[in-house]
């Protein structure tokens, strides 16, 4: 799979960008916060080398997102809206999800439609951007690559490619690093089965799926995986662990603030 | 040849739907051969599709197109349907409302009947499958035969359609080969070309002999009352020729406005199902044989069925589901449908837009599960030639699944609810609304991580636990951010 038709953005969905803030808000989510903390601060070490001040809201938990995927909407829209409240300047949000960041821009709208809420929500939306998406166009930042040379391979959240549409700027951070190699994955388009809930849901074809991840990953003989997204690192580092295929997994933001240092 | 009796082959059907879904998906998974058939088939589909669609700007302008027209067209249904009626009255075809299968059959039975027809040859119509049309007349003493040649082998088979578009897209040609050698007595042969011009010739007497001929429905045109039939073998012109009474059964949501529309949705159409620019064969159907013509049938009858596209009509979100144009793109696309293929659905309508359209049609409490069967990874949305969000429609009808006040009408809502999870997930809206709880139950998680589970259920079967971290990310940016931690 190449990294064109991974990336393929529909022309309808164009966004503006603003021009680079001082400030910005950080939302970790709960995935980072629990199991990747290491990857949320190089997330906001990014931010900082780009001279953006980051303030992290005490009151911030989950987007959400599993309630919502679960048609839970409710319990979905209660904790989505504490988050609404929890980031009350008009400061943008930097998410290092791709799949957070796409419920917030996505659903949030939509699962406060005609709700009190409704515009809050829509203008919380509007403000939310994914941490390679931030970067690459509102910060339009340079790396400058101080690691040796190493093979990598880049797995894009089904979010990432398809949802908040950020493929294109992992790709284009990764391709700002001179002495990697970014290895294509045989069917990079493809989920790794983790969807949430559906893992445990639907185990027999989730694994199915992560099994064929693995395996196309495995094939590029890359040394090293990257991913934005830390619901699909989990699945397939276990998964990888689990087959005692030796492909260590770091979040983008880890690898990028890494090699730059 | 013998034909195949319809009844065993309904029989098979209820038995598949006995057994759970998950254990369809197991069964599915282990089985070498129908991953590999799979696999190849949709491989060839999405390569051939992404061949004739090369630019995805176009693609985006085309379905943006299509959407809008399936969009207007059924935002006027029920005058089109109207106007439909009218026009093709006035060309001499007969048009008769089914509310449900059960009424579409009878009708179906009633205009058999009348002409003391035994025999009806049958282009494909996935209509028919959703009636059980084909069983129904079996019983009734009526050989329905399938002339499409993956129709034709499924009921060979003894079996179900597998793929809305390519019915018999499950089997290799050596397990075609040997059922071909088993049911029709010839000898083995792997040649396809061979196989098909064995089912031709069986099928060529069969056209002769047959009282009516059944034939779905692609579009209707509202304008002129024609009936339109995309096709590539040429059965479907010849079902709807050659016997003496054509009967076309049409889900009322496939009517359009204008023959204007036909155009751009037929490009999409045929891109999306076989990746062709144009498919072998489109009929445009106006009406029976006039009486300065030589051929065609005397009666064309079209069958209008509703059987809870009303309902589904009702909700505006769920309302997208009857933009469907019946492309199969949907499940050609799915990671899901790849892996286990159409039987595992155990639906008439397998893949994405089964599960949208199941639940919907046959009740939650009986279909309701297929919405688990998602990952919701979105692409087949990204594959949709008219734009249906088919993941926010499995998000919703999930909802609609564990909420019994849940605004739609679609059967069996609240079916799904499971308590001991309703109860978890407002523990954990809880949780993740109290500010101080949830930093405190991050710490915990922290301190005690070494004691954090190493088994959790499915997820470790396959993959190993992840462990809490030492210091979480709220511990982390409050030491580093200091009074930007607010
Ligand atoms: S839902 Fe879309 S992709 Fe699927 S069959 Fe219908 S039109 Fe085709």
């Amino acid at each position: 799979m190449n990294a064109r038709l991974n990336t393929h953005t529909s022309g309808s969905e164009v966004r503006r960008y603003p021009p680079k803030p001082n400030q910005v808000y950080y939302f970790g989510t709960c995935l980072i916060d629990l199991f990747y903390p290491e990857a949320g601060l190089h997330g906001i070490q990014l931010l900082e080398r780009e001279g953006v001040q980051v303030i992290y809201p005490e009151r911030q938990s989950c987007c959400g997102q599993p309630a919502f995927n679960s048609g839970y909407d409710k319990e979905s829209q209660t904790v989505a809206a504490a988050q609404i409240d929890a980031f009350p300047e008009n400061l943008p949000i930097v998410v290092p999800s791709a799949s957070c960041a796409g419920m917030i821009r996505r659903h949030y709208p939509e699962l406060f439609k005609a709700t009190p809420l409704e515009s809050a929500a829509a203008e919380f939306a509007a403000r939310t951007f994914e941490l390679t998406e931030f970067l690459v166009h509102v910060c339009k930042v340079q790396l400058q690559d101080k690691g040796q040379p190493v093979k990598v391979v880049a797995h894009h959240s089904c979010s990432a490619q398809r949802h908040a549409k950020v493929a294109d700027c992992g790709n284009q951070l990764i391709g700002q690093l001179r002495n990697v190699s970014h290895m294509t994955q045989e069917r990079g388009h493809e989920c790794c089965g983790f969807g949430g809930t559906f893992a445990v849901k639907s185990p027999a074809i989730s694994n199915a799926m992560v099994q064929d991840k693995c395996d196309s990953l495995v094939n590029t003989r890359a040394e090293l995986l990257v991913t934005g997204d830390c619901g699909c690192m989990m699945n397939i580092s276990g998964a990888l662990e689990k087959r005692k295929d030796k492909l260590p997994a770091k979040h983008l933001a880890t690898f990028l603030w890494e090699r730059t240092q | 040849m013998t034909t195949p009796r319809a009844t065993t082959m309904h029989k098979e059907l209820r038995v598949a739907e006995t057994k759970d879904l998950q254990s369809r998906i197991q069964e599915a998974l282990q089985d070498q051969e129908l991953r590999s058939n799979f696999r190849g088939a949709m491989d060839f589909l999405t390569a051939k599709r992404a061949s004739v669609l090369p630019d995805a700007a176009e693609f985006d302008a085309w379905r943006s197109e299509g959407e809008a027209i399936r969009h207007r067209c059924l935002q006027k249904l029920p005058e089109l349907l109207e106007q439909f009626e009218a026009a093709a009255t006035t060309n001499g075809v007969r048009v008769h409302w089914a509310e449900t299968a059960d009424q579409a059959n009878e009708i179906i039975l009633g205009i058999m009947q009348s002409h003391n027809a035994k025999r009806m040859v049958k282009g494909k119509s996935m209509a028919s499958e959703e009636t059980g049309l084909n069983h129904f007349l079996e019983a009734h003493g009526i050989e329905a035969l399938e002339t499409d040649m993956g129709e034709y082998i499924v009921q060979l088979d003894q079996s179900q359609p597998s793929h809305i578009i390519m019915p018999a897209i499950h089997k290799n040609k050596q397990q075609i080969a040997k059922l071909f050698e088993q049911k029709v007595g010839v000898d083995y042969t792997e040649d396809v070309d061979k196989l098909i011009g064995i089912g031709r010739q069986i099928l060529r007497e069969k056209f002769a002999e047959a009282d009516v001929g059944l034939s779905g429905v692609n579009f209707a045109v509202a304008e002129t009352g024609t009936l339109c039939l995309v096709e590539n073998e040429g059965n479907g012109r010849m079902s709807t020729t050659i016997p003496p009474v054509h009967i076309a059964l049409c889900g009322i949501e496939k009517v359009v406005e204008t023959l204007q529309d036909i155009p751009p949705l037929l490009r999409l159409l045929t891109r999306s199902a076989t990746g062709q620019e144009i498919t072998t064969y489109f009929n445009m159907i106006n009406g029976p044989r006039q009486t300065n013509e030589p051929d065609g049938p005397r009666e064309v009858h079209v069958v209008l069925l509703d059987n809870g596209r009303s309902r589904i009509y009702a909700d505006q979100q769920l309302q997208q589901t009857l933009r469907c144009i019946r492309c199969g793109a949907c499940m050609n696309h799915c990671p899901v449908y790849s892996r286990i293929g159409g039987h595992a659905y155990g639906s008439t309508y397998p893949g994405p837009i089964g599960q949208v359209v199941s639940p919907q049609l046959w009740g939650i409490e009986k279909s309701g599960a297929l919405t688990q069967a998602c990952s919701l990874n979105g692409a087949c949305r990204d594959a949709c030639p008219v734009n249906i969000p088919l993941p926010d429609l499995i998000r919703r009808l999930r909802h609609e699944g564990n909420d019994l006040t849940a605004t739609s009408q679609t059967p069996g809502k609240g079916s799904q609810r499971k308590t001991l999870e309703a109860i978890s997930w407002r523990l954990w809206a809880w949780l993740s609304t109290s500010p101080k709880l949830y930093r405190l139950f991050l710490r915990a998680a922290g301190r005690f991580r070494l004691l954090a589970p190493r088994k959790l259920g499915a997820w470790t079967e396959y993959r190993t636990a992840p462990r809490p971290a030492a210091e979480s990310l709220h511990e982390l940016a409050k030491k580093h951010l200091e009074k930007n931690y607010e």
